[in-house]
């Protein structure tokens, strides 16, 4: 019994001494978070749709970019703009602004196999009925397609979203104190490992988990919309399919 | 069938005497597969012509030509006397038309489906007035109002407001005709439109399909099984194999007396 008691009163000790600090990994996690996954799905957007026009330069210069993005590291990505543009380019920004930049571009390049990918899922007579209703490109993407597509590439955003929010300790490797860098700092700092680190492990997870279930409800709105039943999750294996 | 000659129409484009659809040569490859080859035949204004023939023999890609949905891999196909893909340049070579200029004569003609395909992000009457509202410009309240005569015209009034996944595959084929006539086109092309319904259902349909063929001088071209019902609305029968006109005549003609044996087998085997 004695055992039980003394860990809770360590973790209770260390959380007091510390929150301050995790408070504030946490809020840069959460910044990099919801700026990068809102950037990784406009570029995700932008790319899918380059990639499903009849232009073929347009559709060339998407591949091109999502090939790199993807095929490359993110974190050399990342030391690529925060180390070498600044020199050649003379962009200087906040470490913060880079990250998000590249958390946006490599999961924006994710992203946008999946958007690319739920397009080409609409059914062909979906699109053929557009054709035969002379609906102009612009109009049968905005009106028809992507509606339906929405619904179907909402599975693959949300794993691509919850990789991305584990994906922001990208942060430590430039010095932005996130909540991977303060955990890796208070354990430094003599604090009690297991209770830090444990501490870490459930913030992310609780975090992930709230995106995830934020895109999970409107998933279920946009199938209702469309007159489906909401399916089961199953986003793996959206997932596994977009990132083939 | 001889090609015809274009140039008798060529000054004016438009008028009474030009026919609605000229196929002049047309060829369409899949691949290797050579499906129809120097295929040409007319169709008069207000003309209802009924495709029959074996499966494969060309009859879906025939429509599917002309509603653009196919690339056309030789000839020309002329909607009131204008290219409607390909034109024939001064010089004789054969030019592919721009999109834009393709799209402007797509727009009168319409097509309804085997498979209905109504949009499923979309109530009955967004269905209808979407295209009027977004490609022809009307305001949402008279494309509106036009959507809702044409639902009273196929007897579903009072469903407009209900997803079409609620509605029987005889009403959504319903829908979807008077989604096709909201743009007012001048050519209607049906493409087996009750293959896909239970026998009870089809009637329905074909009601709607005779009604607009006796209210309004629309150009169709049909596809069906439904011997019937093409005799009753059709002018002309079009029996095809492996892409050629192999016997073309008034219906009664064709289904009481057929000439060429393999029309007689044909018509046998379905009737
Ligand atoms: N998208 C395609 N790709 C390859 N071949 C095709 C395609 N569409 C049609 N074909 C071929 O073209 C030929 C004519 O097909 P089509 O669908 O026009 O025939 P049909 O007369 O409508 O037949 P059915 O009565 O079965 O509907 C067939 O040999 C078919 O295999
Ligand atoms: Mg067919």
């Amino acid at each position: 019994m004695a055992e039980l008691f003394t860990v809770p009163a360590g973790v209770i000790s260390t959380v007091q001494a510390n929150w301050q600090q995790l408070l504030g990994g946490l809020k840069i996690t959460v910044e990099l978070s919801v700026f990068g996954g809102a950037l990784a799905f406009v570029i995700a957007v932008v790319l899918g749709l380059a990639a499903m026009t009849r232009f073929a330069v347009l559709r060339m210069i998407s591949r091109i970019i999502v090939e790199f993005f993807r095929g490359t590291s993110l974190v050399v990505q990342l030391f690529f703009l925060v180390f070498v543009t600044p020199v050649v380019f003379g962009w200087g920004s906040h470490p913060l602004v880079f990250a998000f930049v590249a958390l946006g571009l490599n999961y924006g390049a994710y992203g946008s196999e999946v958007v690319r990918g739920a397009l080409t899922a609409v059914p062909k007579e979906q699109w053929e009925c557009t054709t035969a209703l002379s609906m102009p490109w612009v109009t049968k993407i905005r009106r028809i397609i992507w509606p339906q597509a929405w619904a179907l590439m909402l599975p693959g955003l949300n794993s691509l979203m919850v990789m991305l929010v584990k994906g922001t300790a990208i942060a430590l490797f430039i010095g932005l104190l996130d909540l991977t860098s303060v955990s890796d700092n208070l354990q430094k700092q003599g604090a009690e490992r297991f209770t830090v680190y444990g501490i870490s492990f459930v913030l992310y997870y609780l975090l992930a988990m709230a995106f995830s279930a934020f895109l999970r409800r409107i998933e279920v709105r946009a199938q209702r919309r469309l007159g489906l039943k909401p399916t089961k999750t199953d986003t793996n294996r959206a997932t596994a399919g977009a990132l083939a | 069938m001889s090609s015809p000659d274009l140039s008798k129409f060529a000054a004016t484009s438009g008028t009474s005497g030009t026919p609605r659809i000229v196929f002049e040569d047309v060829e369409k490859r899949f691949g290797k597969n050579v499906v129809l080859n120097g295929l040409g035949f007319e169709v008069a204004k207000g003309e209802r012509v009924t495709l029959i023939g074996p499966s494969g023999s060309g009859k879906t890609t025939i429509l599917r030509l002309l509603m653009t949905l196919e690339e056309l891999s030789g000839g020309y196909i002329y909607v009131d006397g204008e290219p409607l893909t390909h034109k024939k340049a001064d010089n004789g070579k054969r030019t592919a038309l721009r999109p834009k200029e393709v799209a402007l004569i797509r727009r009168r003609i319409g097509m309804v489906f085997q498979q209905f395909n109504l949009f499923p992000n979309m109530s009955v009457i967004e269905n209808i007035i979407e295209a009027p509202v977004h490609v022809l410009g009307q305001s949402k309240e008279e494309a509106r109002s036009k959507a809702q005569s044409l639902l009273d015209q196929v007897g579903l009034g009072d469903r407009g407001d209900e997803h079409p996944t609620r509605l029987s595959g005889g009403q959504q084929q319903r829908v979807a005709i008077a989604r096709a006539l909201a743009m007012e086109p001048e050519i209607l092309l049906l493409d087996e439109v009750t293959s896909a319904l239970d026998p009870e259902l089809v009637g329905d349909v074909l009601g709607v399909l005779r009604d607009v063929a006796n209210t309004t001088d629309i150009t169709m071209l049909l596809v069906t099984h439904e011997m019937q019902f093409a005799r009753d609305v059709s002018h002309r029968v079009m029996m095809f194999d492996e892409g050629h006109i192999i016997e073309e005549s008034a219906p009664d003609a064709m289904f009481s007396n057929p000439q060429h044996e393999r029309t007689k087998k044909f018509l046998q085997a379905i009737l």
